[in-house]
Order: C-alpha cells, then structure tokens, then sequence
C-alpha cells in the first residue's frame, strides 16, 4: 500500500514539471504580456519595459523558467492584477467554498446515481430503466450555465424557496474558523449559520451535479447489467446465497469498480462546472474568481489556477486507485 | 483418388473458406448499420441531425426579417425591463437590440453547426496522428516502441490533467477573441480523447492473430498498422466523433459564456445568443430558452445517434 502511494507520488513529478514548461511557454506566448493587462491600452513603451522589468520579463527565457519553477515549488504563485493579493493567498481563502460546492456535487450525484443506475438495470426495459437512461441523455446535453439560470429563476427568483446568490446571507453573522462556512457553524454552535450556508448551496450544486449524476447512472448501470450476467453471480445464486448478499457483495460491489474510476476522472468536469455555476449564482469560491480573471486577464491567477488544477486532479485520482485498492482484493495482490 | 483431384479439393475448401472469412469480415459494419436501421435511438438522432442540418444549409435563405437589422429597436427597452414577446409578425420574439429573434435562430444554426463540425475534426485528426503515432508504436515498435509510446501517453495524461474549459481559456487567451479560436479552443480539448480511444483500440488489436499472421508472413510493419491495425480499431473514434459533436457544441457555448465566444455581433451563434441573453434572463426568460433549446435538441440528437452508433458496433452484443 505505502509503496503503491510513493510510486504514485513519484509519477506526480514529470507530469507536473511536463505542466509547468507547457504553462510557462503559454504565459510567454501571451499577446502584450501582464504589462499590458496592468496598464491598459494607453501604456506607453517606457512604461511597458518598466514593468517588464520589475517582472523579470527582460532576462534570457531559461532563466524566466526556473525562476518560475521556484515560484510554483515555494507556493509563491504571484499577486493578483485584480486584487494586488498573493494568489496563493486568494485560493486558500476562496477554496473552503468551491471544495463545500464540489463535494455536495458528487455527494448528490453519487447518492442518486448508483441507485439509480442499480434499479435501472434490475428493471432493464421497465419505466424506471427508459426514464433514467433518457433523463440522463438530457442531463449530457444541457449546458451547465443554463440548467443554473434556470433553477435560479425558477426557485430563488420566482418561488423564492432559496436564495440566489453568495455563500450566506450578510446578515448572519458567522464566525469564521475553518473557512467551510457549513462546518463552521457546527464548531461554534451557530446553527443557524450553517443551516443558512447549506441552503446557499442547494442550487448550485444541484447545477453542478447534473453533469456527474448523469455519467454515474449510465455507468452504473451499465456496470450492472454486466455483471449480473457473470459466472460467479450465478455461482453464488446457485449455492443458496441469500439474494441481498448477492446483491451487495457479487454484484454491487464488482459494477461499482468502473464508477469508481469515472468519479475520480469527473473531478476535471465538477471544476470546470464551477467555473459556470459559481459565476451564475455570484457563489464567491474559486470559480467565480476565475470567472473574473478570464475577464480582466488576470495571467498569475489564471497560470496558478490551471496548476493548482492540476495537482488536485491527480491527487484525486491517486485516491480513487487507492480506493480501488480497497473494494478490490485483486488490485491489491498486484 | 488422383493427387489431382486431391489438389483441386483441398482448393475448393480453401475458396469456400476464404470467401465465408470475406463474407463476415465485411459483414461487421453491414451488420451494425442493420441494427443501426432497427434501433429508435438511431432513427430519432439521425432524424434530429438531418433537420439540424437542413435548417443550417437552407436556414439562412428562409429569414422572414434580417438576423442583425434592429428594426424594431424602438419598442424593447433592456433598462425598463420592457421586452417583446413571440408575436405574429416576431415568431420567437424580438432580443434586446430589437431584431427578430425567429430569424437569428435560423441564421445561428449555421455557425453552429460550423463550429461544432471544424472543431470536433481538429481534435479527430489531431488526437487520430497521436494516438496512431502512439498505437503503431507500442504494438509493432518493440522496447524503445513502448517507450516512445508511455512518452506520448504522459503529455496526453497531461492534457487530460488539465480541466477542457481552462485548456479552451488558456487557446483563447494567447490566440485573441475570435470564431477560429472557439473552435481551436474547443477542438483541442477533444485531441487527448481521441488520442487514447484510438491507441486502446489498436493496443487490444496489435495482438490479434491476424497480426501474428501478417508479421509472420514477412508484411512491412507500415503496411500492417495501415491496412490492418488502424482499420479495425475505427469503431470506438467513429463513436467518439459523434458524441464529441455534442460536447463541441456545449463546449462552445460555455466559451461564449465566459466572454470568450465569436465577437463578431454580425454573425449569430445560438451559444453566443444564450450568453447575451443571460443578463436579461429575469426579464426574457424565452429570449435565452431558444438557443438553449436548439443546442439541447441539436446536442442530443448527436449524442443519441452516438449511443446507438456505439451499441450497434459492440462486438459483445454481435451474433
């Protein structure tokens, strides 16, 4: 186990250096460069090279690069043109929220899809199986951004049910201890606060879990369907095995070994899903900061963004082979 | 028995076998489309796309009203929240410049259909080189083969590291504002997809008998992974290109939402239509429902065909 971990992190090392030099020629090929996004269009060429120097855009480009690689290993990703804060900084602060979002995300989509998916296949053809396999076929197709505006207008807007923007409402006043506004409020007790943070978070992460719901119940239910047909479920029904330890221990278990791996490989999807939805719903995490970074092309936080990015989506999947490991004994021999 | 006649069975057995060998090898795709043919999901997404496409071919020539003349600018007032409604001589309604919402609707489809189909075949024949490259490599390529073959495959694990709606961001932003570069942005998401379909496919056929055969009997390795390996592993890419007409189309309205969809106000895109429509969308819901609608629909009669396409050409189910 330790082993597989410490291979795994080895492997980490040139994919993301592979990811640094393809960001740092990126931010190279940059049409004006930051200058210009700092300036504006009126800068003059003086002004220009001035700030090109205060960024060390003047010195040999490998010399740029490993001072950018030492930036990214010491954390030190840069300041925001927006906000002129380290964008190290603004992630920590704005991650509690979009982690909150992501994972009521896949808690809804999970908790709906395997189910739904599982009973899907037992009743192959039935109302359930057409309704689930067709519903999910609509749920690929709308554009997240829209099914978001849609559930804004329709439950915060028209009914009223939820509220349609921001994290928790202004006039609560919470304290802030971990940063996860919904565990906050159990630390300190102000219930409220958190009753008040969970209902911020329906809509949007309803929105964001269409995507990853619909992927799960087509999934799972495919899964199923072969499985169920396997020799060894029909072993283990033929030696007198109750049908719920069937169920659950030959078949459950062995369809859930591919949704396993497709939940670990969506977490690139929740992200750019709440890029849209946190911007739609002014959700304040890290997606909406994006959101307003593409618009006033704010490089640093963009570049430290899609790096940051990318090491949560392969530690992620790191998890999923080490959750693998743990439904399935044969991963682990091997 | 003469030896003659002994030759000349044993040929016979040889022709009859051969031609039943050709008769089912040609008979996979003859079979898919068969069953393609009987399957409703097929039927009602081809259905769908032939419409789509016939409204995008045609489209621009039916417009009762110019898509970008804002004829009826006087009568919508965005500020007030005062919009117009489908009416009789407005179908769908005028937008927030005043043009008629029916007429941009037909015109939009076009561009669409445009960015969907150009982007979708930069990642097909971009992923196609690579995943080739890649496959022909770890098949036929020995031990420095599979090396260059796990090199290619970590930039494409790379890739994929990187979530599609950044990659799009990242194209966009060094490229400008611009339809080309939608449809780069888009079309570069698609180039790891289709790279790992097709190297899976061809690993899982490089060792198929007929490889073994081929290489036994002395065929050039360029000539096998041409005319055997590459042929045989098209049918999960054919799939991937269907359904990824549909994630193109997404894709490109989401880069619209985010400001970095086809400036050009001239031109009307249904996804760059939804994105405008979306500051008013309190006011005139229906003015962002539209493009919405075309996009889902179009969407999904490419994910539906994509999915028949895709059983259809399951050799599980086959026999």
């Amino acid at each position: 186990m330790l082993r597989l971990v410490v291979r795994r992190l080895l492997q980490l090392i040139p994919t993301l250096l592979g990811l640094s030099v393809l960001l740092f020629l990126w931010l190279d090929r940059l049409p004006g460069g930051p200058a210009s996004a700092i300036l504006g269009e009126k800068a003059t060429e003086a002004e220009v090279a001035r700030i090109n120097r205060a960024l060390g855009l003047d010195q040999p480009v490998y010399v740029q690069y490993w001072r950018f690689l030492k930036r990214i290993v010491e954390l030190d990703l840069g300041t925001s043109t927006q906000t002129g804060q380290p964008v190290w900084d603004e992630f920590v602060l704005r991650f509690p929220a979009t982690v909150e979002l992501s994972l009521l995300a896949i808690l809804i989509a999970v908790a709906v899809g395997v189910p739904l998916g599982y009973f899907a296949a037992r009743n192959r053809g039935g109302w359930l199986d057409v309704t689930a396999v067709s519903g999910s076929l609509v749920g690929i197709c709308i554009p997240v951004f829209f099914l978001a505006l849609i559930l804004k207008g329709v439950f915060a807007v028209e009914l009223g049910i939820f509220p349609s923007y921001g994290r928790q409402d202004t006039g609560i006043d919470a304290t802030s201890v971990t940063g996860f506004a919904v565990l906050d409020g159990i630390l300190t007790g102000e219930f409220d606060a958190s009753w008040d943070a969970i209902m911020h978070l329906i809509l949007p992460s309803v929105a964001l879990a269409s995507i990853p719901l619909a992927v799960i119940v087509r999934m799972t239910r495919a899964s199923v369907l072969e499985v169920q047909d396997e020799d060894y479920v029909r072993t283990a029904e033929a030696k007198g095995l109750k049908r719920s330890v069937v169920r659950g221990r030959h078949v459950l278990r062995n369809a859930m070994l591919p949704v396993v791996t497709a939940i670990g490989l969506l977490t690139g999807s929740l992200l750019s899903g709440a890029v849209l939805t946190e911007s739609v719903f002014s959700f304040g995490g890290i997606g909406s900061f994006i959101r307003t970074a593409i618009d006033a092309r704010d490089y640093p936080v963009l570049v430290g963004f899609i790096m940051f990015i990318a090491m949560v989506y392969v530690l992620i999947n790191l998890l999923v082979d080490l959750a693998y490991s743990l439904i399935d004994p044969r991963v682990r021999v091997h | 028995m003469s030896v003659a006649t002994k030759t000349d069975k044993i040929q016979r057995l040889a022709e009859l076998t051969a031609t039943k060998e050709t008769s089912t090898g040609a008979s996979l795709w003859r079979e898919a489309f068969r069953r393609l043919r009987r399957s409703k999901m097929a039927i009602i997404g081809a259905a769908v796309i032939a419409l789509f496409v016939l409204i995008a071919i045609v489209g621009p020539y039916l417009t009762p009203y110019s898509p970008t003349a804002q004829t009826w600018r006087g009568e919508v007032f965005p500020n007030r929240g005062e919009f117009v409604g489908p009416r009789g001589e407005n179908w769908f309604g005028l937008d927030h410049l005043g043009r008629d919402m029916f007429s941009r609707m037909l015109v939009g489809a076009r561009q669409t259909l445009l960015v969907g189909v150009v982007s979708t075949l930069i990642g097909l024949v971009a992923g196609f080189l690579i995943g080739g490259l890649s496959g022909a490599f770890a098949t036929l390529g020995g031990e420095a083969g599979r090396r260059v073959d796990s090199v290619i495959m970590r930039f494409i694990d790379m890739m994929l590291a990187l979530p599609s709606l950044l990659l799009a961001v990242s194209v966009a932003a060094v490229m400008g504002q611009s339809l080309t570069t939608v449809m780069i942005a888009v079309g570069v998401v698609q180039v790891p997809v289709f790279a790992r379909l097709l190297r899976g496919a061809m690993l899982a056929q490089g060792g198929a008998d007929y490889v073994l055969a081929a290489k036994s009997l002395g065929v050039r390795k360029r000539r096998i992974v041409l005319s055997q390996i590459v042929p045989n592993s098209l049918s999960p890419v054919i799939v991937q290109a269907t359904l990824s007409l549909a994630t193109a189309i997404i894709e490109a309205a989401a880069l619209s939402y985010l400001g970095l969809g086809n400036p050009d106000p001239a031109i009307p895109e249904w996804g760059v239509m939804l994105a405008q429509a979306q500051r008013f969308f309190d006011n005139a819901p229906m003015m962002a429902v539209y493009p919405a609608v075309g996009i889902i629909i179009t969407a999904l009669g490419f994910t539906l065909l994509g999915e028949a396409m895709r059983e259809a050409l399951d050799p599980k189910l086959r026999g």
